[in-house]
């Protein structure tokens, strides 16, 4: 069978749980039902999360699950432009497995990783690169991830255009075409096919697609952590959920801590860089 | 949106093939009706009946010279008090409603926001029951890469079809006697984040269609249909090598900048043009005697201008281009390198003025970024520019060299609080058109008045990838007043009068023969004023917001009609269409901030209204 569109098929599935969901209240007295763990996702968007469940947030996502004794809903949207208006905070899930705690749209609960961006490059005769200050980057092809237009990007592609390394900077879509498995992953192919010789990219992406490239390739954390005086590379992510449901959140908060060990091999069966977390 | 992939190729290929073929076919009987008119009249210079009016509405601007002006004169400034409400219908739809409704024979017919149904309603029966509907079931997914709610600018009718575009990137040929799709061509990909809200112009069995997404990392493009079977005719891409751009020995720019090869490429960092922007999802105008279209791109991509140094070519200006091959004539660039948000999109009308005391032929562009441009439409030279709302961003344009004057102080930069920059990003003007009057010589402005603070810096994440944007909220501009409607003299360049409207008027305008100009505001007042000092006449209140395209018409029994969609939404009506939460200013790029207060003035809900006298 052809590849249907994901997006078509999510947003089905989508209009049968609203609907099913819906006449699940009506019963009189039903016998008591199992717990669910409402969770939106993107179904494309290895190694986070995918419709056939083989991302590390789905992992963890049936981890935190099994603890509560619920199961598992996923409500499938690409994570786009609207994506938590659209899903959190319309109330089609009660958690999104990953947000920045500093991301006000969602209540975060406590981190349970931190990550860095990495600089990407050739194990085999790429560019030693450390630092956004490493006069290296003025010479070599850089590869960045853009978006659109609402006055925001990622924080590479700051940090480069700050420092004027820009004529020799190529940029890839976060959203890509969603056609293809991952559309964020392209810039790292990139790397691996030699279209550039370096790229920035958020620690999770570089760190999976590193693993399964037929090209070896190396990641170097990015210096400085937090580009003075404002600028962060590395961000603590943590479950989100729906602004006021602190119950649910203090919930979420101890499982996390309870299955600390779980959570950390399941981000190291995944590759996902960690930064040693920082004590004040 | 990236790179172009090997179907894209092959489209542009085969497209280029058909334009070859295409120029064979000169004449074609779909031009029906829209026909170039044999030159030697002078005003209005462009098709359309306008003289001895037909009363009918074949396209969201009337004409081609895209003036929105109806001979009609039974309602007039004397009598139109006595307006009352002739008949409704409702469109069964909750998104914003920016379409113009068409008049054609005794047959009305009227497309939705997303999901486009196609209704034509029957004049000639009391209360214009509907005929038929025509629902083309696009693709869901496509609202969730609409960038400011899923709205549809409107459809175009030319010989015996019902021309439109669908948001998920089809363009549809439907028989206006029976509503069966006569082709159905799918144009772009909402999986490369592009979608099509604008309305399609028909001219001479061309369907010309253009993209929306700018802020999905699409690239802009303006596509030839032929309107007999849909197929591909040629299509030009507003970033890139000149062989895509469509420019070769026929591309004469007044100006010095714009000349040189593949100025597309070069005004860019590496490849960025790929995923530079400039769609095109505003309106088109053509010139029969010229032979030319004219039309607008948006703003390059990304936002932020650090991360593209130079002209960025051609996002941001206006093009003008053969009819039959594409190829381009000349170009002008409003906003160089844009800092703003200040798409090139916004309506070009074209009139024959006198200016320096001789007759030019010339279009009129009202900007997003605040100044009336004045152009020789033969050549593309800016006669004069002036701003027709506050602005501080720029300083003024300079007519030697056509370039704008961007104020330093008001350069966005992360991390650096720029505080009122005015015009905001929909600038002080949007997509609303305008409506010109020979009569009265006035060109008449539905705009916003909004400045915008640009603050610090927010986390955010998208697709796994933690980012960092500047936190955008916009607000009511100097006065206090968010809206605006002005009546411009082009040739004393300056407003003959102005009216304050609270909020930001997003709908069209309209201007008869009567002497009387109508516009909507969000708060849902239909306004009849009068064309010659602004002075209000009748007003009616409908049931949501108003961002439709008002129009008017005879019907059958020989009474003249004005009609109008309400159903609030859009990018300054998402907070109620969208259902946005008033405490996220930063909500629709920064818009909500700026529009708190809707919610409790309007709700959702798209009906259409007829007014006709007693």
């Amino acid at each position: 069978m052809s590849r249907r569109d994901p997006v078509l098929v999510v947003l089905s599935v989508l209009v049968v749980l609203v609907f099913s969901a819906g006449c699940a209240r009506k019963p009189p007295s039903p016998p008591p039902a199992a717990r669910e763990l409402r969770v939106c996702a993107d179904p494309n968007n290895l190694p986070f999360s995918n419709r056939r469940g083989e991302g590390f947030e789905n992992a963890i996502a049936a981890l935190l699950a099994r603890d509560l004794g619920a199961t598992v809903r996923y409500t499938w949207w690409a994570e786009r432009r609207g994506f938590f208006r659209n899903t959190l905070k319309a109330g089609l899930c009660d958690v999104v497995m990953g947000v920045p705690t500093s991301f006000e749209m969602a209540l975060p609960t406590r981190p349970y990783y931190r990550s860095t961006y990495v600089f990407l490059t050739r194990r085999d005769g790429g560019p030693a690169v450390r630092s956004f200050d490493d006069p290296v980057l003025r010479r070599v092809r850089v590869g960045v991830q853009l978006l659109g237009k609402d006055g925001a990007n990622t924080p590479p592609a700051h940090a480069l255009s700050r420092r004027g390394v820009v004529g020799n900077v190529r940029g890839y879509t976060v959203y890509g075409d969603y056609r293809q498995d991952s559309p964020p992953a392209r810039i790292v192919d990139a790397v691996a096919r030699g279209e550039v010789d370096v790229a920035v990219v958020w620690g999770p992406l570089a760190g999976y697609y590193a693993r399964r490239s037929p090209v070896p390739l190396a990641l170097t954390p990015v210096e400085p952590q937090i580009d003075l005086p404002f600028l962060p590379f590395v961000f603590d992510i943590a479950v989100g959920v729906r602004r006021g449901e602190t119950a649910l959140r203090d919930e979420i908060d101890r499982v996390l801590e309870r299955r600390r060990p779980e959570i950390d091999a399941i981000l190291d069966r995944y590759g996902v860089p960690r930064v040693e977390e920082v004590t004040p | 949106m990236r790179r172009i992939g090997g179907i894209a190729v092959a489209c542009l290929l085969a497209a280029l093939v058909a334009l070859g073929l295409a120029g064979c076919r000169a004449e074609d009987s779909l031009g029906r009706g829209t026909a170039p008119r044999p030159s030697g009249s002078v005003a209005p210079i462009a098709a359309g009946p306008a003289a001895a009016d037909d009363g009918e509405w074949r396209m969201p601007a009337r004409s081609y010279d895209s003036t929105r002006f109806s001979g009609l004169d039974q309602i007039n400034a004397g009598n139109v008090a006595n307006l009352k409400l002739a008949w409704s219908f409702s469109t069964g739809s909750l998104k914003g409603h920016e379409a113009a409704p068409l008049v054609v024979g005794g047959t009305m017919y009227v497309v939705t926001p997303f999901p486009n149904v196609l209704y034509a309603l029957d004049l000639t029966k009391p209360g214009a029951p509907a005929k038929w509907s025509f629902k083309p079931q696009p693709d869901p997914a496509a609202q969730g890469v609409a960038c400011c709610d899923v709205v549809n600018r409107g459809a175009a009718y030319a010989g015996g079809r019902i021309f439109y575009n669908t948001l998920d990137d089809h363009t549809i040929a439907v028989d206006a006697a029976t509503g069966k799709a006569a082709w159905n061509t799918r144009v772009g990909d909402i999986n490369r984040g592009e979608t099509l809200t604008m309305a399609p112009l028909v001219v001479k069995g061309k369907v010309l269609v253009g993209n929306s997404g700018g802020e999905m990392g699409v690239r802009g493009w303006l596509t030839a249909l032929d309107a007999a079977s849909g197929r591909l005719l040629w299509r030009a891409y507003s970033t890139g090598p000149d062989a895509d751009v469509l420019i070769g020995p026929g591309f004469k720019p007044f100006y010095a900048k714009d000349r040189g090869k593949d100025l597309g490429v070069s005004t860019w960092p590496p490849e960025q043009w790929k995923i530079g922007g400039g769609t095109v999802w505003g309106w088109v105008s053509y010139d029969p005697e010229l032979n030319l279209i004219y039309y607008g791109t948006a703003n390059p991509g990304p936002w932020n201008a650090e991360q593209r140094p130079g002209d960025n070519k051609w996002t941001a200006g206006i093009f003008a281009r053969d009819l039959d091959t594409g190829q381009a004539r000349w170009y002008y660039q409003m906003s160089p390198h844009d800092l703003f948000d200040y798409d090139g999109v916004n309506e070009n009308v074209l009139l024959d003025l006198p200016v320096g005391g001789r007759p030019r032929k010339v279009l009129l562009h009202p900007d997003r970024n605040g100044y009336l441009y004045v152009i020789d439409r033969t050549n593309g030279e800016v006669l004069s520019a002036d701003p027709f709302g506050f602005v501080n961003s720029t300083s003024g344009v300079d007519l030697k060299t056509g370039q704008l004057q961007y104020v330093a102080e008001k350069r966005t930069q992360l991390g650096k609080v720029v505080r009122e920059i005015c015009p905001a990003a929909p600038g002080a003007k949007d997509w609303q058109p305008s409506a010109w009057s020979p009569r009265t010589k006035l060109l008449y402005l539905p705009h916003q008045n909004l400045c915008m603070d640009y603050e610090g810096v927010e986390a955010n994440y998208i697709s796994g990838t933690p980012f960092v944007g500047a936190d955008v909220k916009m607000y009511a501009g100097p006065g206090g007043k968010r809206g605006e409607f002005t009546a411009w003299d082009p040739v004393a360049r300056r407003p003959a009068w102005k009216i304050d409207e609270d909020l930001p008027v997003w709908s069209g305008a309209l201007a008869t023969a009567g002497d009387v100009v109508f516009y909507g505001t969000m708060d849902g007042w239909f306004k009849a004023v009068d064309a010659r000092n602004g002075k209000e006449l009748w007003r009616f209140k409908a049931g949501s917001g108003i961002i439709g395209q008002p129009i008017s018409y005879r019907g059958p029994d020989g009474k003249q009609y004005v009609a109008v969609l309400s159903g609030v939404g859009g990018w300054s009506g998402a907070i109620v269409a969208g259902g946005l939460d008033p405490q996220d200013g930063t909500a629709a790029l920064g818009f909500v901030n700026a529009m708190k207060d809707l919610p409790d003035k309007t709700t959702p809900g798209g009906m259409l209204y007829v007014f006709s006298l007693p």
